[in-house]
């Protein structure tokens, strides 16, 4: 049994081993007793710096970050970019490399553009978090949601896993692709065609365009958030008509199977992709996935910046 | 130490945590990961046989409050803290398998203070070899073993080990 992450930096699930991917899950599960406690804090990380560095807006990410370094007592530091000095025009290398010589423990980035926490990866001798780039990998969230169904589900083998919803722009879905196909898990993807990549099979997933057959089939069932700020490049027709076809409600549900489990990687269009007695009903886990994202992170940083 | 004399060590310790506390009234057990669980969980059984009452028996894992990490060369795995009673106003006997520096048993009460705040803490160890770096003292030691610092001292279980065996062992010159 492995006890550490081969890598400095966590880029995405496609680095991670299946057994690296377990050490995570099951140190989190170690990590999430703490969040339990009256004094949720442990001294693992006191004197370690976390940064971090917001490119993009999140308010559960940066909160969850921000809550696991403390749990740790590491302290953290958090820029958003509105008030840094990307505004007067300084580089993502010049800002990584002033960071750097502040002598950080980690950095935690999030980042429009794909590829920008590889690139600053290599610019600082610190661990890189990354917390979400472009539409390239979200790794943190596809670890938290591996966690939330382990949790339900006690294996992760075998199970079938829906994704429904704009898989094209989604670093969530490739993040949870990566991953639950190294766990050995069953993934189909579901959306409308424009939002489904042409050469999605490649990373190894079933396509079903008929949502109806994935709500039916699955054990797992992860909504996308529809994107409604690339809504003006005319993907699909309208909101009303997606909802309708594509979004997850009671009706479709009908169907399912009786111990399905419902996820979102949040923030939620209440009535679009997600009917809200869906979102709030016994099927749903996604708060659970807020307060495990808690713990996988504190099992992150702890693996990365702890110790050696 | 063969598996009769880690048996008896382990009985004369519940009579005298019950002798000490006069009976078993507001007793908690907490084994120290890994072996001390197994040490703490054959104490709480004794001390049934004995007095008839059923101790609670929890288990911390000390790992995230470790100072000597950094010098191992590698990590310890975190493995789960699981205490599901409240330890506010209890005895809490922390059991540890082997009694050395001190510094496991430091983190181990920093880790149960941070849990609530315990009446008082003593604790049971099956060995004491000596070399304190830290003003930390036993209050019931099944064994004392004088060792020099080139030894090490392996304790074995039958639950992990699937043996009850204490042996000294020279270590390999560095």
């Amino acid at each position: 049994m492995i006890n550490k992450l081969k890598s400095k930096d966590l880029i995405g699930t496609k680095d991670l081993s299946p057994e690296e991917i377990l050490l995570i899950l099951d140190t989190a599960e170690s990590m999430k007793e703490i969040s339990s406690r009256d004094i949720k804090k442990v001294p693992a990380l006191r004197g370690k710096t976390i940064i971090n560095l917001f490119y993009e807006s999140s308010t559960r990410t940066r909160t969850s970050f921000e809550i696991a370094g403390k749990r740790l007592s590491a302290d953290v530091v958090n820029i958003s970019v509105s008030t840094s000095s990307v505004v007067k025009g300084e580089t993502l290398k010049d800002t990584a490399k002033n960071l750097e010589a502040m002598n950080p423990d980690a950095v935690v980035i999030r980042h429009s553009s794909s590829g920008a926490p590889d690139f600053i990866s290599k610019i600082l001798k610190c661990p890189v978090i990354n917390a979400g780039d472009g539409a390239h990998e979200h790794p943190t969230q596809a670890l938290l949601d591996l966690f939330t169904i382990r949790e339900k589900k006690k294996e992760l083998k075998g199970l079938k896993v829906s994704i429904i919803g704009d898989i094209a722009h989604s670093r969530v879905a490739r993040s949870n692709i990566y991953a639950m196909n190294k766990m050995g898990m069953d993934v189909t993807v579901s959306g409308p065609s424009t939002l489904i990549p042409v050469d999605i099979e490649k990373m190894g997933v079933k396509i079903s365009t008929d949502v109806k057959k994935a709500i039916e089939g699955a054990d797992v069932i992860i909504m996308l958030r529809i994107q409604l700020e690339r809504q003006e490049k005319g993907l699909f027709p309208s909101i009303r008509e997606y909802s309708r076809l594509f979004g997850l409600n009671t009706e479709k549900l009908k169907n399912a199977k009786e111990d399905v489990i419902i996820m979102h990687p949040g923030p939620m269009n209440r009535g679009v992709e997600i009917s809200a007695d869906v979102a709030d009903g016994q099927y749903s886990l996604i708060l659970d996935q807020v307060t495990n994202g808690v713990a996988v992170r504190m099992a992150i940083l702890h693996l990365l910046t702890g110790g050696a | 130490m063969n598996a009769d004399e880690v048996n008896r060590a382990i009985t004369r310790i519940a009579h005298e945590v019950l002798e000490k506390n006069r009976g078993a009234h507001d007793i908690v057990i907490v084994g120290i990961r890994t072996r001390g669980v197994f040490i703490a969980e054959r104490l709480a059984i004794k001390i049934k046989e004995i007095e008839g009452e059923a101790i609670p028996v929890g288990i911390i894992d000390i790992t995230l409050y470790r100072d000597d990490i950094k010098s191992d060369i590698s990590k310890h795995i975190v493995k789960k803290t699981e205490i599901p009673f409240s330890i506010t106003d209890k005895k809490v006997i922390l059991v540890d398998d082997v009694l050395y520096t001190g510094r496991s048993i430091r983190a181990a009460i920093d880790g149960l203070i941070d849990l609530g705040r315990p009446a008082n803490i003593q604790l049971a160890v099956l060995i004491d070899r000596g070399h304190r770096e830290l003003p930390i003292r036993a209050d019931f030691v099944g064994k004392n073993i004088p060792t020099s610092h080139n030894e090490s001292v392996k304790v074995m279980l039958k639950e992990e080990d699937g043996v009850d065996k204490v042996v000294v062992e020279e270590l390999d010159d560095k």
